[in-house]
């Protein structure tokens, strides 16, 4: 872990890898002290947010080396959260020569792998999932040349190591493989992200 | 309840409280009034809790109707501001000072002279509806009241507990007009860059960009050049803040606003300090501004 400056009321922490990442997110989230205000996890980083009249720079920075995490993230026992998908995507054939498989088989391999939220970017409730501790990685997939200038809300979509649903209609460049009718941002529910960091995810194929 | 009308709301006119901190982590940023500080006198002024929802009104023009009783505060950028009575009575509004409707009136802010955010709030504070904890309006992700539109009646909350303190006019200079200072701080990727661009960057006069919004201020000048092995290296996306400085491929600065992207892949290489932010919300178009480091640690 680095921990890199962010000016008067933040620090970076930067790791290795996005495992560490959730670890660190994971282990924060349940024990930080009550100056540390918000944790905001990344790709390679967690931002920490700061209040400095409760706790100075100096001493949170001393506490995160402290409580660096040793080990990177296991499965977790986030909540299970099972989403029905139709994989009939538009990019279902990129996806399938990338991986050097058959249409069908993308649907199998991307319901066999468990998946765990492992940050929100890009947009409320746009949740990056990554496949599980325990699995196998699916070969990285790449983003489209081009951005497609609207994508439906519900879109289920491959970038890199990333699995995400669309939460919204958005312009995007992630391969399209299939959708559903979850709803990932709902402001009716106490949590309006469906997929928090931490969150276990299983997608079920259902027929077109 | 009583109301307010909105007769015109100007080029723009947003409800805001102090925001929704605390959700970063599902992708929402914490919003709230760009001028802090002058939210927080105008709720003072009229005895409201600091984070009482009022209007942040862009470039002045705003048109409100305001019912008899109604105690209103003007803050933040300067505008001729007047009340208007319905028999047509035209007085001066004091900015800075709690002023209370005998009549119905109508307060009519002129074209803003200083600064660019006047922030307009009633007694009471506006009870529209709070959606994750907040009356404000995140104008990048859609969220929280919209904009006001000329008919909407915005709802006046229930008088608070605090009487109108007695305080006469509050001396308070107008925002800048000539040279702006923010003091800032070292940002995570501040090592991607240049001696010379660490120079450049608190050294010159920045001019502020008419492309500046609630999302970020941008800020013309020279430009900041990356360390040769970084060039074109793509920075995977990390959490932001309101005041960090993210520096396009093109070597120029944008200072993050409080509607900024909860996460960002240009590389940040300085923060403005947290008691300089509330200086960024009054910045006009070709306004002249310095970055100087700040005192502190790193």
């Amino acid at each position: 872990m680095r921990l890199l400056p962010s000016g008067d009321r933040a620090l970076i922490a930067e790791f290795e890898s996005l495992s560490l990442v959730r670890a660190a997110h994971e282990l924060w989230v349940a024990e930080a002290p009550a100056g540390i205000v918000e944790l905001v996890p990344a790709a390679r980083t967690v931002l920490v947010r700061i209040e400095p009249r409760v706790m100075g720079l100096g001493a949170a920075e001393q506490w995160l080396t402290a409580h660096a995490p040793v080990a990177p993230a296991g499965d977790g026992d986030g909540p299970l959260v099972e989403i029905a998908v139709t994989y009939d995507g538009d990019d279902l054939a990129v996806v399938a020569e990338t991986w050097g498989c058959s249409l069908e088989a993308v649907a199998t391999r991307h319901t066999a792998t468990p998946w765990v939220c492992a940050f929100i970017g890009f947009a409320p409730g746009f949740s990056y999932l990554v496949p599980a501790a325990a699995s196998a990685p699916l070969p990285s997939v790449p983003r489209r040349a081009t951005s497609r200038p609207l994508i439906a809300a519900g879109s289920l979509g491959l970038a890199a190591e990333y699995s995400a649903v669309y939460p919204h209609a958005s312009p995007g460049g992630w391969q399209l493989i299939g959708h559903t009718d979850a709803e990932l941002w709902s402001l009716d529910r106490d949590s309006p992200a469906l997929l928090a960091p931490g969150t276990r995810v299983r997608f079920v194929a259902r027929p077109s | 309840m009583s109301a307010a009308r909105v007769i015109e709301p100007g080029p723009l006119a947003l409800i805001h409280d102090l925001g929704r901190p605390g959700y970063a982590s599902l992708g929402v940023s914490a919003s709230g009034a760009f001028d802090r500080s002058a939210h927080r006198l105008a709720n003072r002024l009229v005895g409201n809790p600091d984070h009482a929802a009022a209007i942040e009104s862009l470039l002045g023009g705003l048109r409100l109707a305001l019912p008899a009783g109604t105690w209103f505060a003007v803050t933040g950028a300067w505008s001729d501001a007047v009340l208007v009575t319905d028999e047509g009575a035209r007085r001066a509004v004091e900015p800075h000072t709690a002023t209370r409707v005998e009549t119905p009136a109508e307060l009519h802010l002129g074209t803003v002279t200083h600064g660019l955010r006047t922030t307009v709030a009633l007694r009471g504070g506006l009870a529209v509806p709070a959606l994750l904890g907040s009356r404000s309006r995140d104008t990048l992700a859609g969220l929280g009241p919209e904009p006001l539109r000329t008919g909407d009646m915005l709802p006046i909350g229930p008088e608070p507990a605090t009487p109108v303190p007695p305080a006469d006019l509050v001396p308070i200079d107008p925002p800048r007009d000539g040279v702006v200072e923010l003091r800032v701080r070292p940002g995570p990727r501040h090592d991607w860059f240049t001696a010379e661009a660490w120079r450049l960057l608190t050294t010159s006069d920045y001019l502020t960009s008419a492309r500046s919004d609630r999302t970020g201020v941008r800020l013309e000048g020279p430009a900041l050049e990356r360390v040769p092995d970084l060039v074109g290296v793509e920075l995977a996306s990390e959490g932001m803040l309101r005041g960090s400085i993210q520096i396009s491929p093109d070597g120029a600065p944008t200072v993050l606003g409080p509607d900024h992207p909860v996460t960002g892949g240009y590389p940040v290489i300085a923060v403005v300090v947290d008691a300089s932010l509330d200086l960024l919300a009054q910045l006009r178009p070709g306004q002249p501004v310095r970055l100087r480091l700040a005192a502190g640690r790193y």
